[in-house]
Order: C-alpha cells, then structure tokens, then sequence
C-alpha cells in the first residue's frame, strides 16, 4: 500500500508537471524563451510545411523562410491551366498564413551556405544564423545532358513547364497559337523525375482542349522510359479510348539533340508546332552548391529519421531533392509528409529529447484525363528500422478502378487541403 | 475496501499506461494524425469535398476505417490507404482527431 500511495503522488506530481508543461507550452507560443532559431530554404510544398509545422508544433520557435519568388505557385493542377480549364489565380497562393503563424518570410536568393559557421548567406550580402538548417530546394535541369537543349530553353523558343509559373503561362500561349492541324509533342525523361504521372496527365489534358478547339491536331508523346511510369493501365486505356487517332505514344524515344527546331532521336527526327521538353532532372542547385548530392552526385542521401542529409548532419533536407526511399514518389503531396517528419524531429533535436522513432509518410497522386475525370495512385510507407528506410506496406495502396468524375472533384478538393495545411491559408 | 481497491486498479492501470507511452513517441497521434493532413486538413479540418475528421468520436473513426479495411464500406481511395496503418496507428489517430475541436 505504501508502495502504491508514493505511485500515486508520483503519477499525481507528473500530472501537475504535465498540466504546467501544457500551460507553459502554450505561453510559449508568444512569450517564452526561443527554443532555437530555424532558417528554412525553399517555399514549395515541402519548405512551407516545414515552417508552418514547426510554428504549429514547436511553439516558440524562430523559424524564417526564405523563398524567392512573391508567391506560391503549385505544379499540381497546373497542367489544367495548359488545357485551359484553370487560370493562373486558381493555382497560385500567397505567403500571408505563414506570416501571420509567425513564420518569417523573406524574399530572396541565397548565396551561400556556411555550414560550419551556421548561418546563411543571401544576396543581398545579410546573413541568417540558424541552429538548424532545412533546404527544400525541389529539382533543378540537367539540361546539358541533351545537345542543344540548354540554348532552346534560355531562348524560351522551348519550354519545359516542369516548375509552375511563367513557363505554365508561355506554354499555354504557344498550344492557344498551334494551328489547327498542328503537332505538340512532348518529351518525356528517363525516371526518376518530379511528380511520375505529370507528363501523362500534360498529354491527356492537352488532347483534351485540342480535340475541342484544334480537332485536327496532334499530341506526340515520346517517351525515354521502356514504358508509362506511372498508372499504366489507367493511362493506356486513356489514351487509347479518349484520344484514339490524336495521341501517339512512343515509348524509348529519348530525347539526343535540339537542332534548328528539329527533335532528334536516335532513329528519326520529329518536328513540331509545339516542343514541350521535360528535362532530366537532379536536386536543386542549392543543394549541389552546398555539397549534397551523395547519391550518383544527383540526389541527396537523408537520414529518413530525421531528414538529416546524410553528408552534411544539421541540415535537413526534404522533397523532390532526396534519393527517395523504395517506391516513394517525388511529389508536392510526399514533399508536405517529408516537411513534418523534418518538422517534428528537428523540434525533439532542438529540445535534446529522442526523436520518433517509427515515422510513417503517405502519398496521393490524383491525374486528370479530361477536364471532367481523374484517378488516383497513392501508397503508405513505413519505416523499417532493420533496413532505416521507408517501405510500402504489402496490400495497401492502389490506383483507382478507372478515372471518374468524383475522383476530379476529390482532386480540386486535395488541392485546396494541402495548400491550406503547407501554408497555413 | 471495494473502494480502495477500485483506486488501486486504477493506479496500477495508469503506471501501465505511463509505462507503455514510454515506449512510443510522445506525439505519436499528432504525427501520424498529420500524415492525413493532405486531404483532411489541418489537425482534421477538412475543406470542400473532404470529410472533416476533427471532433469526430474515435469509436466512429475507428469503425469506419475498418470498414474501409474490410471491403464493407466501399470507396475510392481509403480502403488503400486504410490498409498502410496498424489498428494501433488508427486508434491512435482517432484518438488525436476526437480530442480536437470540431470544424465549425
């Protein structure tokens, strides 16, 4: 019994310690010390959820984001501008829900990283210290690795559309002018690349406004991978049912030469109206500069515990830019999973406590076939602490039996959810 | 005596409980909670045509994922997603989103 009676006034001291953690946690929102400053690089899916979940979940917490562009602009939907079916309004979001959670946001250009001496370089020659470091660079162009495509892009006679903003704009401006009869085709990159089934998508949608305003028209699809990357199936069957005699799709037709407007591939040349080149891609340019790119010096390596960069510990890494886990997308969706598994780890390593150790991510790609229907693929992963990564759990995930309406209505409504939850709209 | 008793079960029970949680992350739910986020909102808020999860009872939560699980409640996509979390994780996560205020 006296056993039992100390047991009780030790659970009843931890309930008062909990009752004062929780009103302390709560003061600290606004007044309590700093737990430690947080620089966060990157306003994409993954670096703004980053910023908003650490505000939400660490309290007092200085947490500046630096992005360099004015707003935020989404890839998913954007292909529904390219079709005309959405505008640019429809597809863009502004910084003011972070900045009203406390996040900082400052609009500009790092130079450079100082990961020795902790702080952040920008532009504009200020300097952010930070105790702990996220860089959600996204993926930048390899473009070199096409002759002549370098050049085709920086004239803007060729667009990759592959980032949303003004390439979106252009593009659909160069498909408005396509003459009736006219040929747009796309080039498709070997894998892995941002967001899987996003090319497939692009080439529904655009046979989808053309075979109303240009029924003449044609969408070449060529393709670098063996086959469809991603819903196959679903994709074939879009292909073959929707846009019988207007889509042609080629697959290992990769991309070798831009030359005088002429698409070179190995056995033949294609000419078109509209040239849409996908570029092959690798981490962001941030993350090459600061020496990230571990994993066939494309990727960066993450501790997926942490989202810790496996070269360089204390700075984390999130989003398109990681050497994925088996079977993981490089999607905004996986990006905002990879934000709060970065989020709550860095809080816990801020705090000196242990951090989780059975994290787990999902994902959800929904594609558009028409304006009208969509489908889905999604998949959950947990982590394997014998193996450290993320794995697919058997029998879960799955595309959808066929693309339907309910599904594009589910798809505009995941748009407005994840860009309230990543930017606290 | 019955009374003291009682008291004692429900000691013994909460140092088993401490003890349990221990053992697992402290923000277990709210993290595995969050993984829902994408499409349920923010801690369950849920806008346009998703369902809100936030002030839901856990027992609801709970019967319908195993639904979902089972194949008895048809649907586009959680009988997929469903099937990627242990009963625990989804206790767990129903437990996190009852607790939160509902969405107005």
């Amino acid at each position: 019994m006296k056993t039992l009676n100390l047991g009780r006034r030790h659970l009843l001291g931890a309930g008062a310690a909990l009752a004062a953690t929780t009103l302390a946690g709560c003061a600290g929102m606004s007044t309590g010390p700093s737990i430690g400053r947080v620089v966060v690089v990157g306003g994409g899916y993954g670096g703004a959820t980053t910023a908003r979940y650490l505000k939400l979940w660490g309290g007092n917490v200085d947490v500046t984001l630096v992005e360099r562009n004015a707003q935020f602009i989404s890839c998913p939907i954007s292909n529904l501008v390219l079709g005309g079916y959405k505008q640019m309004s429809d597809i863009t979001r502004g910084y003011d829900g972070l900045k009203a959670v406390g996040v900082k946001v400052v609009q500009g250009e790092v130079s450079a990283i100082d990961a020795a001496g902790k702080k952040v370089r920008l532009a504009g020659g200020s300097e952010l210290p930070y105790d702990r470091l996220v860089l959600a660079p996204g993926i930048d162009f390899m473009a070199d690795e096409v002759g002549g495509l370098a050049p085709a892009l920086n004239s803007g006679r060729v667009l990759h559309a592959w980032k949303a903003g003004p390439q979106t704009v252009a593009l659909r401006q160069q498909i408005e002018a396509m003459p009736d009869g006219g040929v747009f085709a796309m080039f498709i990159p070997k894998a892995p690349y941002r967001c899987p089934p996003g090319p497939y998508e692009r080439a529904c949608v655009v046979a989808s406004y053309l075979k109303t305003a240009k029924p003449k028209s044609k969408v070449l699809v060529l393709d670098g991978n063996p086959e469809i990357t991603s819903k196959k199936g679903l994709f074939e069957k879009a292909f073959k049912d929707r846009y019988s005699g207007m889509l042609e799709y080629r697959p290992n037709a990769e991309l070798k030469e831009l030359a005088g407007g002429v698409a070179k591939l190995e056995f033949e040349d294609v000419k078109a109206d509209v040239l849409n080149v996908i570029p092959p891609q690798r981490a962001g340019d941030l993350a090459r500069s600061a020496g990230l790119l571990n994993m066939n010096n494309r990727w960066v390596g993450v501790n997926w515990l942490t989202m810790e960069s496996t070269a360089a510990p204390g700075v984390h890494v999130i989003g398109d830019a990681t050497f994925p886990a088996p079977l993981m997308p490089k999607s905004g969706h996986m990006a905002n999973q990879h934000a709060k598994v970065a989020a709550a780890a860095i809080i816990q390593l801020l705090k000196g406590e242990a951090v989780n150790a059975t994290p787990v991510v999902m994902n959800t790609c929904y594609s558009f076939v028409t304006n009208r229907e969509a489908m889905h693929v999604a998949s959950v992963h947990q982590y394997d602490a014998a193996d450290k990564t993320f794995k697919t759990v058997p029998g879960s995930g799955g595309v959808s039996a066929a693309a339907n309406q309910i599904e594009a209505r589910y798809a505009l409504s995941w748009a407005e959810n994840i860009w309230a939850d990543s930017l606290a709209l | 005596m019955p009374t003291v008793l009682r008291r004692c079960a429900a000691i013994i029970g909460l140092v088993g409980m401490a003890g349990l949680a221990q053992a697992q992350d402290a923000h277990l739910a709210r993290n595995l909670a969050a993984t829902c986020a994408n499409c349920h909102g923010t801690n369950g808020h849920a806008r346009g045509d998703m369902k809100p999860l936030a002030g839901v009872a856990a027992d609801k939560i709970i019967a319908m994922l195993a639904d979902y699980k089972s194949g008895n409640q048809p649907a586009t996509i959680m009988h997929q997603i469903s099937k990627g979390y242990t009963d625990e994780q989804i206790k767990l996560v129903a437990a996190f989103f009852a607790a939160q205020p509902a969405s107005k």
